[in-house]
């Protein structure tokens, strides 16, 4: 029996790989907000690495002159409270914001996923102390976590992306552990295995590719709420320091003078709004598109 | 019941000692010497020493996490640098008034959501239910802090409705402490003109923070009801004549709840992160505004305690509402 159905019981996933990415390619084209998800993100990108060239003044540079200028035709966005161009702040800010969003994902996603092959395959005492070192970093509220974590490696933006992500890894843990649970006693693997394949390789070459999936869907969801976070963070005075025209920053530097220049706090605020709604629309958009059972409870 | 009540709290204390050996590993994290740091910039090598020593930090890292783990057994959080107070007298001072906002938010997030969700299914696809979505879909995407400020720009400096922070006005008399949230106070108190202040000034944070919780209870209400709306039993209600009020709250809405109740328990993690952003925003003192001073302050103290209090109250309310699930549905027995 092994003999006839071992061609495709080894490599199913695999081989089905080309046509269900192609399928699921066809469904997330029609659905609309995907589209305009990737013309904010698409934006975005461009944006940031365009980056300073982009900008139509120096984002550093200070004018006593031009102080809390309202918008106009010379400055788009109005100037701050040390007379830079706001829209040039903005824009240079669009750079920092992405890279600390990829970043952040980048660090859970490696952690995360490492961890959870290592307690989803290997079992036993392994997983029992990774999952029990998650239920601990879950209990924590995720902002909570990632603040308190912030506070301890001291400001800065650096420290508040490994902040985050010390705080975000356990999901992807939990993902995929609870995914390889499911596919260890699959046929394909059991095929593997019988063939002598050597752990490292089932995990890596077998498993890894079909977690895979659910762990890019996971991120693309994630991505949004990781520049919220690292704004909210740079609001609060814990991740990006000034003069860096990081959005959360310059919005904490904007509430002493709000009261008479509104463009200051709302620019830099709709740049994270679009940049995030960018991100969360193209990211459940992916997530309908490649894993249906996957489609919002939430 | 009462067993399964048992078994949750059982699991509770192997959970706090796992997020104080985080916390304590995380104060053990910093790059700076915390014996410096409490002895002063202009302090000399052995006054350092000294610090250190009194402090227990000289003591191997293990004995360092008996005692700090016994400390807070007996409710010993430290002093805070700040207030230089002890920092469980601190939060408790605070607290209230975190509590306050949190429930507050909580209920204009049920108030406000679950009738605008059930709104959006029974009239699906219509006006009310593209608004409810694209609302819903904002919602998550909005930085609440950027959100207070909007709200602070056009509620307080453009219209006048409401303060723009604080708890009540600088010459309202807080009512007699009772519980030490001035609304439910000023109410036992009888004391109106308390009220209505207290209720002003908290209109804006509580919404502020609802926001987050807000999005994600419309979605959910909105597909439960739709896919209760299609049952049999709904059918047979409306076959029997009742009233469409009855057939969506009776009928449907019971049916909807238990994801609804899942989200909300969910998304407390949310209104709990907000704290800080909200009190800062709004200058309302609870426990997240008397954190981000403590952040400035590098008083690590009160960081700790403040997240090992909210850490606490996540896994109660997390209790709490697997309880709530009893309740609404009376087929799941603990």
């Amino acid at each position: 029996m092994l003999s006839s159905t071992r061609a495709s019981a080894i490599s199913p996933p695999r081989r089905a790989g080309a046509s269900y990415l192609r399928r699921s390619l066809r469904l997330l084209a029609r659905i609309p907000s995907a589209w305009i998800g990737m013309a904010i993100t698409g934006a975005l990108v461009i944006v940031a690495a365009a980056g300073p060239a982009m900008a139509p003044q120096d984002p550093y540079h200070i004018s006593a002159a031009s102080k809390l200028l309202a918008p106009s035709s010379a400055h788009l966005f109005g100037t701050d409270d040390l007379g830079r161009d706001l829209l040039s702040r903005v824009l240079t800010g669009a750079r920092i914001s992405l890279a600390v969003g990829v970043v952040v994902l980048v660090l859970a996603m490696v952690l995360g996923v490492g961890l959870g092959l290592v307690a989803g395959y290997w079992g036993g005492w392994m997983d029992e102390a990774i999952m029990r070192t998650t239920d601990v970093f879950l209990a924590f509220p995720r902002l909570v976590l990632a603040i308190a974590i912030a506070a301890t490696l001291g400001p800065g933006l650096s420290n508040s992306v490994v902040a985050i992500a010390l705080s975000w890894w356990p999901w992807y843990t939990r993902l995929v552990r609870g995914q390889l649970l499911s596919m260890r006693e699959q046929e394909y693997v059991l095929a593997a295995v019988s063939l002598g394949a050597g752990r490292p390789r089932i995990l890596l070459q077998h498993l890894l590719p079909n977690v895979g999936t659910l762990v890019v869907i996971q991120a693309s969801i994630d991505i949004g709420f990781a520049i919220l976070a690292a704004a909210s963070l740079s609001f609060i005075g814990l991740g990006a320091q000034p003069p860096t025209p990081e959005w959360g920053a310059i919005i904490a530097q904007a509430r002493s003078y709000m009261e008479d220049a509104w463009w200051y706090p709302t620019f830099p605020g709709l740049a994270i709004f679009l940049a995030v709604l960018g991100f969360n629309l193209l990211g459940n958009a992916v997530r309908d598109a490649f894993d249906p059972r996957l489609r919002s409870v939430t | 019941m009462a067993a399964y009540v048992l078994r949750r709290l059982a699991l509770i204390p192997p959970l706090l000692i796992g997020v104080s050996l985080l916390l304590f590993v995380l104060t053990h994290l910093i790059p700076a010497d915390p014996a410096k740091l409490i002895a002063g910039e202009h302090a000399g090598p052995a006054e350092v020493a000294a610090v250190r020593h009194a402090f227990g930090l000289d003591l191997p890292l293990p004995e360092q996490y008996g005692i700090y783990i016994t400390r807070l057994a007996r409710g010993d959080l430290g002093v805070s640098m700040l207030t230089n107070a002890p920092v469980l007298g601190d939060l408790l001072q605070y607290f209230p008034a975190t509590i306050e906002l949190t429930a507050a938010a909580m209920l204009l997030t049920v108030v406000l959501g679950v009738p605008l969700g059930i709104l959006s299914a029974v009239r699906s696809g219509g006006a009310i239910d593209l608004a409810a979505q694209v609302l819903s879909v904002s919602g998550l995407s909005f930085p609440i802090f950027f959100f207070g400020i909007l709200l602070q720009l056009v509620f307080v400096r453009d219209l006048g409705w409401f303060p723009l922070s604080g708890r009540l006005g600088i010459v309202t008399v807080p009512p007699p402490h009772v519980t030490g949230l001035y609304v439910v106070d000023s109410i036992l108190a009888g004391n109106r003109a308390d009220l209505a202040s207290a209720l002003r000034h908290l209109a804006l944070p509580s919404f502020t923070l609802a926001l987050t919780s807000l999005a994600p209870t419309v979605r959910i209400t909105r597909s439960t009801m739709l896919e209760a709306l299609s049952q049999d039993y709904i059918r047979t209600a409306w076959a029997k004549g009742l009233v469409p009020l009855r057939v969506f709250v009776h009928h449907g809405l019971r049916n909807a709840l238990i994801p609804v109740i899942t989200v909300l328990g969910l998304y407390t993690s949310g209104l709990l992160g907000g704290v800080f952003l909200v009190e800062l925003i709004f200058n309302w003192p609870g426990v997240g505004l008397y954190s981000v001073n403590a952040i400035t302050a590098f008083d690590y103290s009160a960081i700790m305690g403040t997240s090992l209090l909210l850490t606490m109250t996540f896994v109660l309310v997390n209790l709490g509402v697997d309880l709530l699930y009893a309740v609404v549905d009376p087929r799941i027995r603990y």
